[in-house]
């Protein structure tokens, strides 16, 4: 099968595309920025928001570049004045309607509202309309939901739909009472949703956000370490975000196994690296007690114990239990030291249960 | 896994197999809704109806421990009915004809009343597998464990030789670890029998490697103890000392009780963890570890991906990685290990290791590898078993199906079953301590049927009392129909229900798995 190509020009750029391909997808191989907020690679293409309108010649009304397909000779104009008036009339839409909070919102500094505000010079006020006041819902640990900020972009649905196949929210309602809600118009909490946060990663505004997080640190001040989950043998991906040495939230980043999707655990079961109960320093028991040391006497006392079993009983009166939560630098060297020091191939792990 | 995770989602059909996916393994069950959604058949074997199961084309609600009776009647029927692959079987496999003779027996009817699935949806499932461009089996701890663990897994390779569905994308035998680094673990050689990469200890020239590498006159030749044993020796004052680095086995192996007994037994017990969980409170010792933010490594996961493990803060307090602790304590005992990075020490693994050879951290850098990847231009091995088995031709082992070890009398008249659920993980030492999952899910409770329910007289809400041989506990009961009669069910998350109290210690002869999927107890109303 040989895939046919087609040629075009966007803002004076030439550029040759995969038949099929839409304009949005021309003009990212171009190099040419167009704003989207329904557009996401990942998911079924919804030309809703009308933020990514071009100018092409010898079509009338400003198509929306995501979902319409390059033709060959097609001539693109994405900057035009026509097309930056439209992007303005629609965040003026959006700002007229938006509380704007942006002191305190935890997305500041990672909300493409605020980003497009600033790209194209939209202030406030030009529309004075009737405002949402839908209550803030966050009756759960995880998720915070403020409606109010919702653009209706409907990326969480489609993300709830086709990434964690559950289609817990929807679309109800029409109009300025559009809203995106789980079945019945109950909070998260209510419905079967299984906080997997998938939608909250792919929202671009502030309406979705991660609780703990985003009460912690502000976008811009978080150090991203990407890793790798320490539940589930499945291995997904993720950025821990740290701020001042600590552990602050979980991310999506682009994982080779599992993209942007996450589990509950994987996002959001992060606590337990700050907990107080964790163990920081050494303790050694006396009289039945658990009494602070140092970790000289601490591993003093385990290689006078480990050795003199061994000289008195012999090498196979000790056993030696890995982790399968420990990292393979830290079983391989754990398996080394109980077959070439302390002379026994009585090493397990619980990989049985 | 045979294959990758990704490649589940292009799969046709899938035979998901005591596997409860969408709570233990999320991200792999989004890739299988994926499948279906693309029109693949789904089939899920579990007996009770869990996520998974409600979503499933079809459901096998098998009675627990029945598996092998329902997987040798599925090759009963590709046989009798001529559906079976005659180029894979003639050109990759040995033994067909005594597996032959041994499935002749498993007619559908006689799988029917051993597993209580109809004979007719057992000969639409088997056509459905034998039919499909590219089948894949996924399986977990459901067919792992019990007493017949092993002829479990082999029941479920015979099934995938008989139609050539292994060896190809999307396609093969998917065995879903249940922890993040189970698969390294083994990987690493924490095992009793092997060195890293599976190389035998009893081998001499393997033994005379290592002994080389680690610059010691010799190394053990004979296999040691699992688990299991070695909380039998410690019970009979054979083993004197342990070491145990991050495992809480007084919560995650059957039986707590005699687990407790065994290791309050020894001389010397020194615990390392992040956390001073229910074993760590037994120890003479215990030594505080860097949890996985606080530290570099690589973890592989269950499709053998090596990926890395990033150091995103300094470790809480005093503690110390795991690694530069076992180093210390090396060294206390007169065998020095320097190594200035964990990327020095996976260097010195990969030597040793054929299948990790071509592996470093600077590739991983690039992107995660999967082993099998022999040299350092090697891509890494997405799929297992392509043009030839690893010892060559696939083998046929044809296995008989047994009842579970303990089965439901007049004194214990129910079957618990135990397993994992979506909040939570192993005992719970993490996701008890998030200040998130534990607030949403904090409490566990027993599944049970609305027939056995009002039988003992308990409402939903009410606090059962659950007993075995070995144990009791307490707990809520739930009226519900995820689980069918006679069976209950909970999770093992939870300190504050012990549920391996009651699990029944009875192993697999040749894995060691214990039965935890199947034992008899009694359920009454507590006062
Ligand atoms: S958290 Fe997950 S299940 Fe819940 S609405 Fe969002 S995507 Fe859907
Ligand atoms: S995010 Fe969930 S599915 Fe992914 S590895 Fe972690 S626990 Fe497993």
């Amino acid at each position: 099968m040989t895939v046919t190509e087609i040629t075009l020009t966007i803002n004076d750029i030439t550029v040759t595309v995969p038949q099929g391909a839409t304009v949005l997808e021309a003009a990212h191989q171009a190099g040419v920025f167009i704003p989207t907020f329904c557009h996401d690679p990942e998911l079924t293409k919804f030309g809703a928001c009308r933020m990514c309108v071009v100018e092409i010649a010898g079509i009338r009304n400003l198509p929306a570049s995501c979902v319409t397909v390059a033709t060959e000779g097609m001539v693109v104009h994405a900057d035009s004045p026509a097309v930056q008036e439209a992007r303005k009339t629609v965040l003026e839409l959006m700002l007229a309607n938006h509380p704007l909070d942006c002191l305190t919102c935890g997305k500041s500094g990672d909300c493409r509202l605020q980003d497009y505000a600033y790209l194209y010079g939209v202030k406030t006020g030009s529309f004075e309309g009737e405002r949402h006041c839908y209550p803030l819902e966050d009756d759960n640990p995880f998720i915070v939901r403020d409606m109010n900020k919702c653009i209706l972009c409907g990326r969480c649905v489609r993300a709830c739909a086709e990434i964690q196949g559950n289609s817990i929210v929807e679309f109800t309602n029409r109009g300025f009472n559009a809203k995106i809600t789980p079945a019945m118009d109950v909070s998260l909490a209510a419905s079967d949703c299984v906080f997997c946060g998938n939608c909250v990663a792919v929202c671009p505004v502030g309406a979705l956000q991660e609780k703990r997080l985003r009460r912690a640190a502000r976008t811009w001040e978080v150090r991203k370490v990407k890793t790798t989950c320490p539940y589930c043998g499945t291995g997904c991906s993720f950025d821990l975000n740290v701020k001042d040495n600590k552990v602050v939230g979980v991310t999506s980043c682009d994982g080779d196994v599992n993209g942007r999707a996450l589990c509950v655990k994987g996002r959001f079961g992060y606590g337990f690296i700050h907990h107080p109960d964790r163990l920081t320093t050494p303790l050694i028991k006396k009289n039945g007690i658990f009494v602070k040391a140092t970790w000289d006497e601490a591993i003093g006392l385990v290689a006078q114990k480990l050795g003199q079993v061994k000289a008195q009983y012999g090498s196979d009166a000790l056993a030696v239990l890995s982790s399968a939560r420990c990292t393979n630098e830290e079983n391989y060297l754990l398996q080394k030291f109980t077959r070439a020091v302390l002379g026994t191939n009585s090493i397990d792990h619980c990989a049985r249960l | 896994m045979t294959n990758s995770i990704a490649e589940i989602a292009g799969a046709d059909f899938i035979l998901a197999i005591g596997t409860n996916t969408t709570e233990a393994h999320p991200i792999i069950s989004l890739k299988a809704k994926k499948a279906q959604r693309n029109g693949a058949t789904l089939v899920v074997v579990d007996p009770r109806r869990t996520e998974l199961a409600e979503l499933a084309n079809v459901h096998l609600q098998l009675k627990s421990g029945s598996d092998i009776a329902l997987l040798n009647a599925l090759a009963h029927v590709i046989i009798a009915e001529e559906l079976w692959n005659n180029d894979f079987v003639a050109g990759r496999t040995e033994d067909f004809e005594a597996f032959k003779a041994i499935v002749a027996k498993y007619t559908p009817e006689l799988a029917e009343q051993i597993t209580g699935i109809s004979a007719e949806t057992i000969r639409e499932v088997a056509r459905g597998y034998a039919r499909a461009q590219k089948a894949t089996i996924l399986y977990t701890m459901g067919i792992t464990q019990h007493i017949c663990g092993t002829h479990n897994v082999l029941a479920v390779a015979n099934l995938a030789m008989l139609c050539g569905q292994i060896g190809k994308e999307s396609s093969g035998v998917n065995p879903l670890r249940g922890q993040n680094n189970v698969q390294g673990s083994c990987d690493m050689g924490a095992l009793p029998s092997v060195f890293t990469g599976y190389q035998a200890v009893t081998a001499y020239d393997q033994r005379a490697k290592f002994a080389k590498a680690w610059h010691v006159a010799e190394l053990p030749a004979r296999p040691g103890l699992t688990v299991g044993e070695m909380m039998d020796k410690a019970g009979t004052d054979e083993l004197k000392g342990m070491y145990i680095m991050g495992e809480n086995p007084v919560l995650s192996d059957p039986d707590s009780n005699h687990v407790v007994h065994a290791l309050e037994k020894l001389d010397f017990l020194v615990v390392q963890d992040i956390f001073l969980t229910e074993t760590a409170a037994l120890a003479d010792v215990v030594l505080p570890a860097a949890s996985f933010a606080e530290k570099d490594g690589t973890f592989s996961n269950t499709e053998r991906r090596v990926q890395r493990v990033r150091k995103a803060i300094d470790p809480v307090g005093n503690a110390r990685p795991d690694w530069q602790i076992i180093c210390a304590v090396s060294a206390a005992m007169g065998y020095p290990m320097q190594y200035a990075t964990a990327s020095d020490i996976f260097d010195e693994m990969a030597l040793l290791t054929p299948t990790y050879a071509g592996i470093s951290y600077a590739r991983l850098e690039q992107g995660d590898i999967q082993w099998p990847c022999p040299n350092a231009n090697h891509p890494g091995t997405t799929y297992l078993h392509k043009d030839k088995f690893l010892r060559g031709l696939g083998k046929f082992n044809p296995v008989e199906y047994i009842p579970p070890a303990e089965m439901p009398d007049a004194g214990y008249p129910l079957l618990l079953s135990t397993g994992r659920r979506y909040f939570h993980y192993h005992t719970g030492t993490m996701t008890q301590r998030t200040g998130a999952l534990e607030v949403h899910y904090g409490t566990e409770y027993l599944e049970i049927n609305q027939a056995d329910a009002a039988s003992l007289g308990i409402a939903d809400g009410d606090m059962a009392q659950v007993s075995s041989r070995r144990g009791q506990v307490k707990i809520a009961a739930r009226i519900s129909k995820v689980v069918p009669q006679g069976l209950v069910f909970t999770s093992f998350h939870f300190p504050e229900v012990a549920i391996n109290k009651l699990t029944n210690p009875a192993k697999d002869s040749l894995s060691k798995i214990p039965e935890l999927k199947v034992c008899a107890v009694r359920v009454e109303k507590a006062s």
